[in-house]
């Protein structure tokens, strides 16, 4: 479960974020955050994966407070989760099976449990077979599909995107929400910052609504004020 | 668990050595560099032993001469001499009687018949003493001198010691020159790699980020920074060590040729077990040192970006 209670974030430019932002989403929930640009969705992600701190409030992720988390602890928690951006962040000049090997290399897996999982992974996004071939020699949404490869492989309780499709034609789009789908369908906790009501209205996931910083609503499909956003 | 470690051990040796190896010129120049600034102190040191061994180790060959006075029987000189071999350190007493000294003398002075018109002897009894080497310092040659120059049947003490103790001085000289060459050049190349290391962190910076964001601890992240170090360490030991010998195998000849002009065997000796040890040693410890210093400085800072 994530557990946001009153959480503030204010930048070091005096910009805030978040403010007093209060929510909860469920072990194994897909949960879609809208809103227009600067509505404070990014900061809700760089908060779970712990990419910045709150200025006040408590986070509790999967029974962890964040707060309390030292800085040595950080690396394990992050292990316990996927993160997918806009820009795939790939390392352009390592074959796909490295890039999405990523992850077990830096948790110590064995060569051969390594091999296995990431086949696994690069065969859920389609991409088995171009393991060798380097990411500037993928299209965009192999690409995409990569970095979500390298988001679950490592099994992540949580799994965090940021705008996965914004790059990505609505056909792509709506195959990587599937690819979303199915690993919520397996028990993981999937968050999705989108401003894509399109791939909201299609999956009908709840939906999270943020505003200047402030949680609008929750609801089970978006709210008709942000219809009006998009 | 422990393969996934070792195995990223290997894999951070190897990317090292690869990434070294992509960049032969860069690499090449850091090498040269750290190879000369562990060359010197090197050679500095192969000079001292050199000098060391030119000068048959005498460094510690003090002779303290006891003259007795004329009418002091041979008997009691070596009784005396007995006396002296039971302290403390000695290394030899020789007694050198009046007669043997004349014998000598008139063997090797060429006064031979001048000396025969002496109605007498004129030569007294003398006692060699040497010290032994680690008794051999200024305050125990002083300690010895007044010990020997208390006896009533002594007439002179004379410490021949004013030559080595300047040669020694000499030599110690040159051991702090090498030590202050040593941290001054060592400083040098901890300040070589650790800018090869930021420079090689900036170059990273993304890589970095990412392998932040999957959960890469600090020293992950830090360790194939620690293998480059080290190797550049290493291998500019390796350099040292071969142009050490390189310039032994030079000198050797002239040298020897010059040492046979003056009536001695001696040969040049180049870098042994104990000099290239240290040298290799010194290499990785400050290859490493300068990569992690580099790494502390330079890794605090980038955390991944969203």
């Amino acid at each position: 479960m994530i557990l946001f209670e009153r959480v503030t974030k204010r930048y070091r430019n005096g910009r805030e974020a978040l403010r007093a932002a209060t929510f909860s989403i469920d072990r194994g929930e897909m949960v879609f955050l809208t809103g227009r640009s600067g509505a404070g969705k990014s900061t809700v992600l760089k908060l779970i994966a712990l990419l910045e701190r709150p200025t006040r409030g408590s986070i509790v992720v999967n029974g962890q407070n964040l707060g309390t988390l030292k800085s040595g602890q950080l690396p394990a928690y992050r292990r316990t989760l996927g993160v997918v951006f806009q820009e795939h962040r790939l390392l352009d000049d390592r074959p796909v099976f490295d890039n999405v090997a990523l992850p077990l290399v830096v948790a110590g897996s064995a060569p051969a449990e390594m091999d296995k999982r990431v086949r696994a992974a690069l065969d859920q996004v389609g991409l088995l077979g171009k393991e060798r071939m380097l990411p500037n020699e993928l299209s965009v949404g192999e690409q995409q599909r990569v970095g979500i490869a390298r988001a679950v492989v490592a099994k992540p309780s949580v799994l965090i995107a940021d705008e996965p499709t914004g790059n990505l034609d609505p056909g792509l789009a709506l195959e990587v929400m599937k690819l979303f789908k199915r690993f919520q369908d397996v028990g993981v906790t999937v968050i999705v910052a989108t401003h894509d009501l399109h791939v909201v209205h299609e999956f009908g996931q709840r939906t999270i609504v943020l505003d200047d910083g402030q949680v609008l609503g929750s609801a089970d499909a978006p709210l008709p004020s942000m219809t009006a956003t998009r | 668990m422990i393969a996934g470690y070792l195995t990223h051990h290997a894999q951070a040796l190897l990317g090292s050595i690869g990434r070294l190896a992509r960049a032969p010129l860069a690499t090449a120049l850091t090498v040269l560099v750290i190879g000369l600034a562990l060359a010197l102190p090197l050679a500095l040191a192969l000079f001292v032993t050199n000098a060391m061994n030119a000068t048959g180790g005498f460094t510690g060959a003090v002779d303290v001469s006891v003259y007795f006075k004329p009418e002091i029987a041979i008997a009691r000189v070596q009784q005396l001499a007995q006396n002296t071999r039971a302290r403390a350190g000695v290394a030899a007493v020789q007694v050198i009687s009046s007669a043997e000294a004349l014998m000598e003398f008139r063997q090797y002075s060429g006064f031979g018949t001048a000396l025969q018109a002496l109605g007498s002897n004129p030569l007294p009894n003398v006692l060699h003493v040497r010290p032994a080497p680690q008794a051999s310092g200024s305050a125990d040659l002083d300690a010895l001198k007044h010990y020997l120059a208390a006896w009533p049947e002594v007439d002179v003490v004379q410490v021949d010691s004013e030559w080595v103790l300047r040669f020694n001085a000499i030599l110690d000289l040159l051991r702090r020159v090498l030590g202050i060459a040593a941290i001054l050049l060592g400083a040098g190349v901890l300040a070589v790699v650790g800018n090869t290391i930021r420079l090689e962190i900036q170059g990273r910076r993304t890589e970095i980020e990412v392998i932040r964001l999957v959960g890469g601890s600090s020293g992950f992240v830090r360790r194939p920074f620690l293998y480059t170090g080290t190797l550049y360490g290493l291998a500019g030991a390796v350099l040292a060590w071969a142009l050490n010998g390189i310039a032994v195998l030079v000198l050797r000849a002239p040298v020897a040729t010059l040492a046979q002009l003056y009536g001695s065997r001696y040969t040049l000796a180049g870098p042994g077990p104990r000099e290239i040890g240290l040298t290799l040693a010194a290499g990785v410890v400050l290859g490493w040192l300068g990569a992690w210093l580099a790494a502390a400085r330079h890794l605090r800072g980038i955390e991944p970006r969203a």
